[in-house]
């Protein structure tokens, strides 16, 4: 025994005390790992927020040609935009979209026609702008000059935040920096002035 | 009188036993050399510090009204304003406080830039310094969502939607970060959280860290000479002097101006035209209404011009995002990216003295654009100055070398 109490023959057994460490780290890193799981997922939607994503129905009876209306779904502005002959006919002019056929968009099976939607008269959309979620602006024809969109402009939506155009069926201008068309959101007609939103139509459609 | 002070030496030596405490006051404070011609410029460290001690002084006393729920924060932030005694005072202090913050922070790291302090050897100095930028702009963002204006639920709105870019798991990313399908009472109260526990603790912790390295390294100067180099025969700087009291008093005339220029600000013109406080956040929030004209908060426009600068490639504006990240990122490069052989702008040659010039104005301009409603003029101009701003950091590797630099002299001059 030297002095400091220590064992003078003692010898570091240097490979087990790397085992040993080594073992420890691992377990404790997968045990910190593990333990990083819950307060990871705690982050995710809860019940409650998951709940309030139910279908919404919408009477539509009282929408006036021309006009649109904004509902709430899962949190998000819905809106219903009840298109007359005229601005269905404005969806004709296809050159300036990037997506005029909707082929990278979102949308139900039932909607990826030209209008974009059920019945062309009643245009669906979600109203978040796909490029960073603000919420257009409905901007029809004839108040286009005065929203400084020019006289070219034949209806639609304007994105405030960051000047995304998008036509009477929610389909994105070229040159915008939204990449994608508006989504339209499954809904289906429960009666000629009622639909909801939330919940796709049947096969039978 | 003689037995207080005897008493006072007494409990001295009685804690000095227990706790380093004289110590530490010689190490940190009147043992500590600063090189002697330190100038303005060196008055927004120590500003900084101040104007976070504010803002956390001003959020404890916030938090005492403040209700963290989407159907009440407006209404208790208004509470605060009208009801609450002297409350107007402690919230103006407050969001005063956060554009104050970054004043302060951006002439700090433009500082930086002047003088060549990222260089050798402060560069884990610098990159502290980042993060801590980096924690500010966090805590900044979800702190503007707490009064849940129109303002805070849009930008909170556009900020996480950047997620919602990232390719494959980016819209699951962006609800996780909200934890919903939109910026709810959920998101609120998270934020809360974040603005009031986590990333203020992580501030405390970062800035201490950031004066450790400080500490180990010793301050830069605007001659950009090591004042180490050139000891006395007593072992200090012969260009430094003690940080107390040469410094703390220099740095108290300079807390005194900046509190008169902050309570000018606070008193007579607390929403800065609406730069500070912007008009459309006394609207409460409604998500489903965009305000005609969103723009963040002043402090990160910049970014915001060169986000929208970008235009959307292959389907997505993932683009868009990289750009804005990287105007930040590529902070942490610059000990890296300068390969001038001298510190100080006082020596550099025409180049970097150009170049700092255009970022300067880049940055400027480009925070003004970021303000402004999209035309096709604002965003050409966004897209010209967002390439002079990368230019800055990316050719810098090449100016730098090339630059004809002054002969640094031994000592410094003033």
């Amino acid at each position: 025994m030297s002095e400091h109490g220590v064992d003078a023959d003692f010898e570091v057994d240097e490979s087990r005390r790397r085992f040993l460490t080594g073992s420890m780290v691992v377990v404790g890193g997968v045990g910190v790992a593990m333990g990083a799981v819950p307060f990871m997922s705690s982050f995710q939607p809860s019940a409650r927020a998951r709940a309030v994503g139910a279908p919404v129905e919408v009477d539509i009876s009282k929408v006036e040609p021309g006009q649109r209306i904004i509902e709430t779904w899962r949190g998000k502005p819905v809106w219903v935009v009840r298109r007359t002959p005229e601005m269905l006919a404005a969806l004709n002019e296809t050159a300036d979209l990037t997506d005029p056929d909707s082929e990278a968009s979102k949308q139900p099976e039932y909607a990826a026609n030209q209008v974009r939607s059920i019945k062309p008269e009643y245009l669906v959309l979600v109203g978040v702008c796909t490029h960073l979620g603000c919420s257009p602006t409905f901007v029809p024809k004839t108040a286009g000059a005065e929203a400084g969109l020019g006289n070219e402009w034949r209806g639609g939506f304007f994105c405030p935040c960051h000047g995304s155009r998008f036509d009477l069926a929610g389909r994105v201008a070229k040159g915008s920096p939204a990449p994608l068309n508006l989504e339209v959101p499954p809904y289906k007609y429960l009666s000629d002035t009622m639909i909801l939103i939330g919940e796709d139509q049947g096969a039978a459609a | 009188m003689n037995a207080v002070v005897k008493g006072l030496t007494d409990l001295r030596d009685w804690i000095d036993e227990r706790f380093p405490l004289s110590e530490f006051y010689h190490s940190q404070l009147t043992g500590y050399y600063a090189p002697k011609n330190f100038n303005f410029w060196y008055f927004f460290g120590v500003l900084s510090l101040l104007v976070f001690v504010i803002q956390i002084l001003t959020g404890i006393w916030l938090v005492m009204n403040y209700k963290p729920d989407a159907a009440m924060a407006f209404g208790s932030v208004e509470y605060i304003m009208r009801d609450v005694e002297w409350g107007w005072l402690i919230r103006y202090m407050h969001s005063t406080g956060a554009s104050a913050f970054f004043i302060v922070v951006y002439l700090h790291m433009f500082r930086g830039m002047l003088y060549g302090s990222y260089k050798k050897p402060r560069e884990l100095l610098w990159l502290l310094g980042v993060v801590v930028y980096l924690a500010l702009m966090g805590e900044a963002f979800m702190g503007y969502l707490l009064p849940w204006g129109q303002m805070s639920f849009w930008g909170a709105q556009v900020i996480t939607s950047l997620f919602g870019a990232v390719p494959v798991i980016g819209p699951d990313l962006a609800e996780w970060i909200r934890g919903d399908y939109v910026i709810s009472d959920i998101t609120l109260n998270r934020f809360f959280s974040f603005h009031v526990i986590a990333l203020p603790l992580l501030l405390c912790g970062l800035v201490g860290l950031h004066l450790v390295a400080l500490r180990q390294t010793g301050s830069n100067n605007p001659d950009g000479i090591e004042i180490k180099k050139n000891k006395g025969p007593d072992g200090k700087p012969l260009d430094g002097i003690p940080f107390h009291p040469y410094y703390t008093v220099k740095d108290l005339v300079g807390v005194g101006v900046f509190l008169i220029l902050f309570f000018a600000v606070v008193f007579f013109g607390p929403e800065m035209g609406g730069y500070f406080l912007e008009h459309n956040n006394f609207i409460p929030a409604n998500p489903l209404v965009t305000p005609e004209h969103i723009a963040p908060v002043w402090y990160f426009t910049p970014y915001y011009s060169i986000l929208r600068a970008v235009p959307p490639m292959f389907g997505s504006q993932f683009p868009g995002v990289i750009a804005m990240g990287l105007a930040v990122v590529l902070f942490f490069f610059l000990p890296w990216l300068d390969r001038s052989v001298v510190k100080s702008i006082r020596y550099r040659g025409v180049w970097y003295k150009s170049a700092l010039a255009v970022f300067v104005v880049s940055f400027l301009i480009l925070g003004f654009l970021g303000t402004q409603p999209v035309t096709d003029l604002y965003t050409l101009l966004a897209r010209i100055f967002s390439v002079t701003y990368f230019l800055f950091f990316l050719a810098m590797p090449w100016y730098t070398s090339i630059d004809k630099t002054k002969p640094v002299p031994e000592r410094v001059t003033h």
